[in-house]
């Protein structure tokens, strides 16, 4: 069943890469290597600054004042919403310094035990200012109760 | 940079790395780091609110720690992809401890794709997070008994 979520168009986000919140990132996550926090590290590791970790883009992507108003706008309250998969696909790292577009669309909507549970599926791809693409990773959200009218 | 792992091979398990116990002031640093300001996370009275008993780790958090263990045994560069299935919420106190397994080996042209299976668990070994990451190492001096 194709769902009126799927290929809605969501907006695209340019987000620059701030220093002091990699290392505020590596700070709360408890990172020890320093080419995570500290740019003279990386820079000696071959980094043109300090490097965003693995799971960073999904943090750049949350860069706005309401990451939760496109779930909103679909009727989805956020408290019923639970973070089920995340999956990373890489092609090139990001760095302090880089400007990254977003571009993301909800790719799958799914019903399951009589719309009791609801997946909700959005990949976004991370392109940086040289237009490369950095990431793609796919978000799976399961929805409880009756949050969605569908 | 971490450094190469050396030999690879089937079955290797990676180095565990065993995270504190859950803090309020954790999950507060990492909600204003990580930009995720759900509610959940970091106030008890929202938590309640919607049936839970109090706040909980980021699922993103839980990741992390899983992304540190990648990064500690081979450098960044090599990661591939990277993916986990949030099975249960990390509350306060508990402790991630997390490991990874090699189970499977490609030799490519001119590398090795190698398939790591993830676990995050409790103290208690409930685990929390399992998940796969993909890793491209050089072929020469990575596989065991080359």
């Amino acid at each position: 069943m194709t769902s009126k979520f799927v290929d809605i168009p969501i907006p695209p986000l340019v987000v620059e890469v701030e220093k002091w919140q990699l290392c505020f990132f590596a700070k709360a996550v408890g990172e020890t290597n320093p080419i995570y926090f500290d740019e003279a590290a990386a820079r000696a590791a071959g980094h043109p600054s300090i490097l965003a970790p693995p799971t960073y883009a999904v943090t750049l992507s949350l860069c706005e004042t309401d990451p939760y108003s496109r779930y909103r706008a679909l009727g989805i309250d956020w408290c019923t919403m639970m973070h089920a998969q995340q999956r990373f696909d890489y092609f090139a790292p990001i760095h302090a310094g880089d400007c990254i577009r977003f571009q993301s669309r909800i790719v799958d909507f799914i019903q399951r035990r009589q719309g009791k549970l609801k997946f909700l599926i959005e990949e976004t791809e991370a392109f940086n200012q040289r237009e490369e693409l950095t990431t793609r990773f796919r978000k799976t959200i399961v929805i409880r109760g009756t949050g969605v009218a569908e | 940079m971490s450094p190469f792992p050396g030999p690879v091979a089937v079955g290797d398990r990676l180095p565990t790395l065993v995270k504190p116990p859950l803090t309020r002031a954790t999950l507060a640093y990492f909600c204003g780091a990580s930009n995720d300001h759900n509610p959940l996370h970091i106030d008890p009275d929202a938590a309640r609110a919607a049936g839970m008993d109090d706040v909980f780790a980021h699922g993103m958090l839980n990741m992390a720690y899983l992304g540190q263990l990648m990064t500690g045994w081979v450098p960044q560069a090599c990661l591939r992809s990277f993916e986990v299935k949030f099975g249960a919420i990390v509350k306060l106190g508990e402790q991630l401890v997390c490991d990874g397994e090699v189970t499977d080996i490609q030799v490519q042209a001119s590398s090795l794709r190698v398939v790591v299976r993830l676990v995050a668990a409790n103290r208690a070994g409930e685990e929390k997070l399992v998940g796969e990451a993909v890793v491209e190492l050089p072929l020469s001096g990575t596989l065991s008994g080359q």
